[in-house]
């Protein structure tokens, strides 16, 4: 708290408490923290390990899987192991197109990702902006605002997505749209919580009876310390706007496999499911699992540190 | 008090006609279902008379209207793939889904708070440990997925179960059920668990959460005290204490367990609402897309009036700041 206080310092002339400094302390324990679960730093670089594998995937994978030209039939269903006509070894085999699984999954990973990510942070944004509004200005624009809030959460992200889908069609764009409409509620009601906890205490009457205008009060004040349970519910999100993907893929009316998501490409190995040609599948959905768990373990660690039960 | 509640009715009432505007124009913005629907070698006066008879050429604004008359009138409409009444073809299919839900639900509650009781009587123990990473599997890792899994090792590996679609039904009090005979329940158990495994993760998270506070408050040391067995204290008291914020989540988890219902429905081929959903998506059938849509709004609107109504009769604090607003 004292250094929000001091990050207006050069304008309030109120004594500095080297912010700075305070935070790089306050990181170092935070990992200190972080360190003693070996879970949750496995998770971090497993996570790490397929961002990596994702953007670097035009590099790494063998095969581009957009690139229709160079798919040849005569590769389709190769076994995991086998080296196709491409002269490489199709290391998760390959499906009933022809296409590397390996590079398949690499490039699913990446629109997993940023569709995941793009829609979390637009959520988080939204969110926030939402629920600062309604804890700072209260009165009719918060009860409006938290009881739309209040009824999006009631009713499941799946559904709301769905009906988003159902109006808009398919493609990246409209799926970004749906996981926001769906999400951004959960970062409204926790910043809306969190704000309305903090703006009751004395440093933000403090920062209000200055002349400093609103927005940086807001921005500067009172967000900053709001920050940690969103950052929380923010890992949380953005895995479950991954596997919101996926599950919507997978129903076949999220992305087309011209597109490959994990989602795409499972519904796509599922239609084999009763012949022996399980990598088709169940590889994704590996990657897919372990992705999402792995996001979830580590928004789960920073929930323990950052829980003021659990406080030394 | 009655303030209060015809203050949550019109809120409710809004909200329905805000979704029902919403969801009807929205859907009407996927494109001409028309196209979809006829032969593209059909005469322009064969196309003109179908448009014609499903209301296409009115404007907007009035098929809207034309569908809430219907709606009020207890019609839905049509649907264009299957050319019956929406009505009949969701009460055809409610059945399925709702014995699935069921047989989840039941599962769910069987598991998941005898678990949670434990994992919050032990927290530190390796079974309370367990339990909660499998909590956290069921709680994140995508159901469809997990269906995937359950259909590869028990029907196509072991080849115990069936993978998919509804078994034989039978009668139970005059219902046709698959519950009633033993091919319907071969076929409703796996899409039954699968359907379970997020509310149960849930319900223990819940349970051990509500047994770990519990135990360290004051009735229990006395109770300790006392000289009574934990297993009274643990099942008649801490039980009793943490049951209603279980039971109210328990509740409105019900109406989230029937739309995830959608996802579980197509992975395991049930015939549900949730599998004629998504079929209708995918079809472009619109009536029945719009019906389900609004039926599904109309229905959790209603589970949250009623969760408000019941707070605010429990907890006279909700009702003051709710009127007050």
């Amino acid at each position: 708290m004292s250094d929000t206080i001091a990050a207006d310092s050069e304008t309030l002339a109120v004594p500095s408490a080297a912010p700075r400094e305070t935070r790089a302390v306050r990181l170092r324990n935070f990992w200190a923290d972080y360190r003693r679960s070996w879970v949750a730093v496995a998770s971090l670089i497993v996570i790490a390990l397929l961002i990596a594998a994702s953007f670097g995937a035009p590099l790494l994978a063998p095969q581009d899987p957009y690139d229709m030209a160079a798919l040849d039939w005569m590769d389709a269903f190769l076994r995991p192991g086998t080296v196709g006509s491409g002269g490489y070894m199709h290391l998760l085999g390959t499906d009933n197109a022809g296409r590397d699984m390996l590079s398949a999954i690499f490039y699913g990973l990446r629109t997993s990702f940023v569709i995941g990510l793009t829609a979390g942070v637009l959520a988080l944004s939204i969110g926030i902006v939402v629920g600062l509004a309604a804890a700072y200005f209260r009165g009719r624009t918060e009860a409006v605002l938290m009881r739309v809030v209040d009824l999006q959460l009631s009713m499941p992200a799946i559904l709301l997505a769905l009906v988003m889908v159902a109006m808009l069609g398919q493609g990246v764009a409209q799926i970004i749209f749906a996981l926001v409409v769906a999400q951004y509620a959960y970062f409204a009601r926790t910043t809306h919580g969190a704000a309305t906890v903090e703006r009751g205490k004395d440093y933000i009457e403090a920062a209000r009876s200055t002349p400093l205008p609103t927005h940086r009060v807001l921005l500067r004040h009172l967000l900053p310390n709001v920050m940690p349970p969103l950052i929380v519910v923010a890992t949380v999100q953005i895995a479950s706007a991954i596997a919101l993907e996926a599950t919507l893929s997978f129903l076949g009316v999220g992305l087309p496999l011209t597109e490959p998501s994990l989602g795409s490409l499972i519904s796509n190995g599922f239609k084999y499911i009763h012949t022996d040609r399980y990598w088709l599948s169940i590889y994704p959905g590996l990657f897919l699992m372990i992705t999402v768990v792995a996001i979830n373990l580590v928004g789960d660690q920073v929930r323990t540190i950052l829980d003021p039960r659990n406080a030394r | 008090m009655l303030g209060f509640l015809l203050q949550r009715l019109i809120q409710a009432m809004i909200v329905i006609i805000a979704m029902s505007v919403i969801v009807f124009l929205g859907v009407y913005a996927i494109g001409n279902p028309i196209d979809v629907l006829i032969d593209p070698g059909a005469t322009a006066e064969i196309r003109e008379n179908l448009i014609r008879q499903y209301g296409l050429d009115q404007p907007l604004w009035q098929q809207y209207f034309t569908f809430v008359g219907q709606v009020l009138r207890g019609d839905l409409g049509t649907s264009m793939v299957y050319n019956i009444p929406v009505t009949d073809l969701v009460f055809s299919r409610l059945p399925a889904t709702l014995e699935l839900v069921f047989v989840s639900v039941c599962i769910a509650t069987l598991v998941g708070i005898p678990a949670g009781l434990y994992a919050g009587y032990r927290p530190n123990g390796i079974a309370a440990k367990a339990i909660m990473a499998l909590s956290v599997l069921g709680f994140s890792v995508p159901t469809f997925w997990i269906g995937m899994l359950l259909i590869m090792a028990f029907a196509v590996g072991l080849g115990w179960l069936p993978s998919g679609g509804r078994g034989d039904t039978g009668s139970l009090f005059g219902i046709p059920t698959s519950l009633a005979t033993a091919d319907g329940w071969s076929h409703v158990i796996m899409p039954a668990i699968n359907l379970s495994l997020f509310k149960m993760g849930l319900l223990i998270r819940l349970t051990r959460a509500g047994m770990v506070e519990a135990m360290s408050t004051d009735y229990v040391k006395f109770a300790r005290a006392q000289g009574l067995p934990d297993r009274q204290i643990v099942f008649s008291h801490v039980l009793r204490n943490i049951s209603i914020p279980i039971v109210t989540v328990f509740g409105l988890e019900l109406g989230s367990t029937l739309a995830f219902a959608v996802v579980t429905e197509s992975v395991f081929n049930w015939p549900g609402v949730g599998k004629l959903i998504i079929d209708s998506i995918l079809q472009l059938d619109r009536p029945v897309m719009v019906s389900y849509l609004v039926l599904v709004v109309i229905l959790f609107v209603l589970i949250n009036l009623t969760v408000d109504l019941v707070y605010a009769r429990l907890d006279p604090r909700v009702r003051l700041k709710g009127g007050a607003a």
